[in-house]
């Protein structure tokens, strides 16, 4: 089997999903090799959101820096990294449109010659000694987060022939409730590497487009930084067992 | 009011250590010495189909504290909160595929109205291969509620066993082990939640 060339247009899919099938991926996507040992074979037992899920760590969560959310000069080295600066911004929301506020949004990415600061990113790309690659912010009132950082480098890895990963962010929030827990990854817009990509291709159309930064000419500053905008949208309780109290509940 | 669509998951990837297990983010350790309740160590190693230990996945746990209270806004009963204990941890699995927790017992949580759940402890799972986080629970094999508990009752009564945490006393401390296996014989149950 090639796929070289190729979009990862057949492959087996599987049926184990947790959430709605049309926003969240598969367990089984065997085009992800790593997927075929990982996934559940048995089906997930539906159980009500109960007092266990409906609350979580998000509200107790919150030590940050301003530092933090500067992945340019967070290393601590007083040095700057190198690339092309770029600004992501967006604002996390719940399923009814409501700002999610003060909820902790962690990221990390590969430098702008796609090489990680790890153990295991063995590929020879060079490191950067100004970069961690890491970075975490909390929203403000409006649920707004704000990074600025590089841009990514696209990397390869073994899943298949000459497979390369398009630039991309990982984020990790955890929202309201045990429930709203999300990592996922953001991509940047016309990117060839998309379509050839089957851990962005496991997430089924419209909700893979909505994994794709819109270029923001009005978050761009001039002779500064590109700007980027991607809003995030987190699962919120569908019902709870208890009387909400007056006002927002986070 | 408005809806918004949902974001996708994606997976957590192999190259998460740095960000999410920073040295000032380590969460192994949910308790400190005045901490109330049953201290506890819950270990257990992370299986993939082939039963191979994973070493490259993360499990992230959270419960109440010693009364069945949570620290959270919407858990609002009349129940005593602890100030030295939030609840959450998070830990790497080692190269062996082992990750271990030092938390203490949770007490019932309230199921609705009228009945309660068992002592438990929601656990998720993340790891390369894993294009979404896995939700599971732990329960105490020592505990006679298990028997009413509403989630219990809702899985199958031969996959139950998976979600039994065995206790042991090794070198004086009360030891949970709990296994998670992904996928295959002894299959952990997961949640669609
Ligand atoms: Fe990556």
């Amino acid at each position: 089997m090639s796929w070289k060339g190729t979009a990862v247009e057949s492959t087996t899919i599987g049926t184990i999903i947790r959430g709605d099938r049309e926003v969240f991926p598969p367990y089984l996507y065997a085009a992800y090799r790593a997927s075929n040992r990982r996934s559940p074979n048995l089906p997930l037992i539906e159980v009500p959101l109960t007092l266990s899920e409906l609350t979580g760590p998000g509200p107790a969560i919150s030590e940050v820096t301003p530092e933090d959310a500067d992945l340019t000069r967070n290393a601590g080295t007083g040095g700057e990294a190198i690339g092309q600066r770029i600004i992501v911004t967006g604002r996390v929301l719940d399923e009814h449109g409501r700002p999610v506020p003060n909820t902790l949004v962690e990221i990390w990415q590969a430098n702008a010659a796609g090489r990680y600061l790890h153990r295991n990113d063995h590929w020879p790309a060079p490191l950067d000694p100004n970069f961690l690659g890491i970075g975490r912010c909390l929203t403000d009132e409006h649920g707004v987060y704000r990074f600025l950082s590089i841009r990514p480098g696209a990397y390869p890895w073994r899943n298949h022939p000459n497979a390369w990963r398009p630039s991309h962010i990982h984020f990790s929030l955890f929202g309201p409730s045990l429930a709203s827990r999300l990592i996922t990854q953001m991509y940047f817009p016309d990117d060839p590497l998309h379509a050839l990509d089957p851990i962005m291709n496991a997430v089924p159309e419209p909700a893979r487009s909505r994994l794709i930064a819109t270029y923001a000419h009005d978050v761009t500053e001039p002779e500064w930084a590109l700007g980027y905008r991607w809003d995030i949208v987190l699962r919120g309780p569908q019902a709870t067992p208890f009387e909400e109290p007056e006002g927002e509940v986070r | 009011m408005s809806t918004a669509r949902l974001t996708g998951a994606q997976t957590v990837g192999p190259f998460f250590h740095p960000a999410l297990l920073r040295e000032d983010a380590r969460r192994n350790v949910l308790v400190q010495p005045e901490t109330e309740g049953e201290r506890i160590r819950i270990e257990g190693c992370v299986y993939d189909g082939d039963g191979v230990p994973v070493p490259d996945a993360m499990v992230e746990i959270w419960q109440a504290n010693h009364y069945g209270r949570h620290r959270h806004p919407l858990d609002q009963r009349p129940l005593p909160l602890d100030p030295t204990f939030i609840g959450f941890g998070r830990c790497g699995t080692d190269d062996a595929g082992r990750y271990w927790f030092e938390t203490i017992k949770p007490g019932p949580v309230s199921f609705d109205g009228e009945r309660s759940q068992a002592p438990h402890i929601c656990v998720l799972v993340f790891a390369r291969g894993l294009l979404n986080h896995l939700v599971t629970r732990l329960y105490f094999a020592d505990e006679p509620a298990n028997a009413a508990d509403p989630v219990l009752q809702r899985v199958p009564p031969e996959r139950r066993e998976t979600l039994i945490a065995q206790r042991a006393v090794v070198d004086g401390a009360v030891v949970y082990r709990f296994d998670i296996v992904l996928q295959g014989d002894g299959e952990t149950v997961f949640f669609n939640i």
